[in-house]
């Protein structure tokens, strides 16, 4: 899947935002490809840059106490640098976004009809009547009912999930090469979740388009996702495969993260397992590894900061900044026999 | 939509009613002594009082005077003992130039308010819009009175610029009539627009920052769409409804300094005169009409609100 030519290729994205408390350096150093058709998850907890950078891909980041460095480019166009003319372009017609609250991403004034027509005309210029039957098949496309009735109401008139798949439809209403989606199921119950999930999955078999998927929910990504990119206080802290990063997981904070999941196959534990500690704040974050204040594996040479890169035989695209070797890694990972998990984090005498 | 509207006439029609009851009270029977020595005015002799006795039922019962004064309020019956002149037809004739304030000077303040505050939005934090805060502040604590006398003296008496006070009926001459009400409308406006921009202002900076705002952006919109579609209509809003309660007291007679400075002879002045000389009758009348007026628009703004939130309908 990967032969192909990238579609997008990010290269050492970093974002800073300058702040009261000072500068917030919410991405540091983000560098990724999404090739055509490719579904590639983004995960991390709060605060780990994830959104940002989805957002500043399309430019909705930026203010004036913004800084970008690095770039991004798609087709031939470098995105962080652009003029809002370009990137105009690009938005909703090449890349688009869903977000993650379709409760507040409506218009609550506007019929939702007319909010994808918009889109529709503001890229191609299509008559209001053409334009109109295309949002009609694409809200029934995305499974809403009465398609033909409901593109005259208004956003309150929908439930959240439904709410969702018409953010879905207008997302995919010009055909986009990439779907940004910042985490499309948070808000909404798990059984609407798993059917905007499917939703998203048969589109992507549909149209072909590469869907970069921003979550922290891991249950997500294994449903969907082709890659991984495990991001962590601003950095990509492992990449790869699905499997690669299901069954050989490299960094500890990925360990934890697999290890918080909630399993049916495996007897419950009593209490689910959490990574201790919290994130660091993102305007003074530790020297090195910065998850070494929350790792128990923490040595001597963590203080560095482990460049992001392949340390694994026989997988080449699996990159990871962990300090550890490969092996160190597979018999520390292991917190139960055939099961992988974050040790505890022994207390340091003060 | 339609049994909206239907719903809110209907209480419209109940808010009226208990509002006459009130000013009836107001009026007739809370002060002391009789209401036919007051309705007489200050130079009435025995057998008017008596004559005004009779006619309005005031030896009657509450329910009885309240008709009474009611149907001669409509009627148009109801006339001034101290000027012998009918209220209801005093009050016909000031209307047009009311109104013609009031809609001039109303439209005038909305555009001017929506440019200034949209644009000091925009500008939040920089230069032009602590400009324009301090003018707005300005405009807010400059009283009519005083801003309409600067203007007719300088402007109408000593440059000549513009006509000194009267009024010109637009029937006759749509040109001359807006010429005269030219300094008439922007001193009534100026008050409003520093309080509106304010207003409309902070609405825009809360609405720019919501999700919608932020998805019309990914759409690839342009910015003045976006202000325009996304952000100002959904900032207009609380705008709209104070744009209606004010509408409505200024050709209910509210602007009656305005009306006074410029000489204009609207409904505002006439109440203003029959205050000050103590005319009772053409002050109830006014006070009803002024009521009635403010009513209307509320329930006017209310189904505009619907037009422009989607949501009230329902409720």
């Amino acid at each position: 899947m990967n032969d192909a030519q990238p579609l997008l290729t990010v290269d050492d994205l970093r974002v800073s935002f300058a702040t009261e408390e000072g500068t917030v350096q919410a991405v540091d150093g983000v560098s990724f490809e999404l090739a055509p058709g490719e579904v590639l998850a983004v995960v991390g907890e709060s605060g780990s840059g994830k959104s940002v950078t989805a957002m500043t891909l399309m430019g909705l980041t930026r203010s004036p106490n913004a800084r970008f460095e690095g770039q991004a480019h798609y087709k031939g166009t470098e995105l962080i640098g652009a003029s809002e003319a370009e990137l105009r372009r690009v938005r909703g017609a090449e890349i688009a976004m869903i977000f993650q609250d379709p409760m507040t991403s409506l218009n609550p004034v506007v019929r939702i009809g007319d909010q994808i027509v918009e889109q529709i005309q503001e890229h191609e210029g299509v008559p209001d009547q053409q334009a109109r039957e295309r949002v009609v098949e694409l809200l029934e496309r995305v499974g809403i009912p009465r398609a033909r009735e409901r593109v005259d109401n208004y956003p309150f008139e929908f439930s959240g999930g439904m709410r969702q798949r018409v953010m879905i439809a207008l997302a995919l209403s010009c055909n986009p090469s990439v779907l940004i989606a910042d985490e499309p199921t948070t808000a909404l119950d798990v059984t609407i979740q798993a059917q905007i999930l499917q939703g998203m999955r048969d589109l992507r078999e549909e149209t072909g388009a590469a869907i970069i998927l921003v979550t922290h929910d891991l249950g997500v990504v294994a449903d969907i996702a082709d890659r991984i990119a495990v991001m962590y206080a601003g950095r990509i802290v492992e990449q790869g495969t699905l499997d690669e990063i299901f069954y050989d997981p490299q960094h500890p904070y990925t360990w934890g993260l697999l290890g918080s999941i909630t399993r049916v196959d495996k007897p419950r534990p009593e209490r689910l397992p959490a990574i201790a500690g919290l994130p660091p704040s993102l305007a003074d974050r530790p020297e090195g590894c910065h998850f070494r204040p929350r790792c128990p594996h923490e040595f001597a040479q963590c203080t560095n900061v482990p460049p992001l890169e392949a340390r694994v035989e026989g997988q080449p695209g699996h990159l990871d900044r962990c300090w550890l070797s490969a092996e160190e890694k597979r018999t520390k990972r292991e917190v139960r026999p055939g099961e992988i998990g974050l040790a505890a984090k022994e207390r340091t005498p003060a | 939509m339609g049994r909206f509207v239907v719903r809110r006439l209907i209480q419209m029609l109940l808010v009226m009613f208990a509002v006459s009851v009130l000013t009836f009270l107001i009026f007739n029977v809370i002060p002391n002594g009789d209401p036919e020595v007051r309705m007489a005015g200050r130079q009435a002799n025995e057998s008017t009082i008596a004559a005004i006795r009779e006619e309005w039922g005031f030896d009657e019962n509450l329910v009885v005077q309240y008709v009474t004064t009611m149907k001669k309020v409509f009627t148009g019956d109801l006339q001034s003992y101290y000027t012998q002149l009918p209220v209801g037809e005093e009050i016909l004739k000031g209307l047009p130039r009311t109104i013609s304030l009031a809609v001039g000077a109303a439209l005038l303040w909305m555009f001017v308010a929506i440019c200034l505050g949209l644009y000091s939005a925009v500008k939040a934090g920089r230069f032009a819009d602590r400009f324009l805060t301090i003018i707005a502040l300005v405009g807010i604590s400059m009283p009519v009175f005083w801003v309409g006398a600067l203007m007719s003296y300088y402007l109408g008496f000593k440059l000549g610029w513009f006509p000194n006070g009267g009024y010109v009926e637009l029937t006759e001459d749509p040109i001359d009539w807006a010429y005269h009400l030219i300094l008439p409308w922007t001193a009534l406006a100026i008050l409003f627009i520093g309080f509106y921009s304010r207003v409309l202002r902070s609405n825009v900076l809360d609405t720019i920052n919501e999700d919608y705002v932020r998805t019309a952006r990914a759409k690839g919109l342009g910015e003045r769409q976006i202000l325009i579609r996304h952000v100002l209509r959904n900032s207009m809003i609380p705008i709209v409804t104070l744009w209606g309660l004010d509408f409505g007291a200024v050709v209910g007679g509210g602007a009656i300094l305005t009306e006074t400075v410029f000489d204009l002879q609207g409904v505002g002045q006439y109440a203003a005169d029959a205050v000050g000389q103590l005319d009772v009758p053409p002050v109830l009348a006014t006070t009803i009409f002024l009521a009635f007026f403010v009513t209307l628009m509320n329930a006017v703004v209310d189904i505009l609100y619907a037009y422009l939130d989607p949501r009230i309908r329902l409720q």
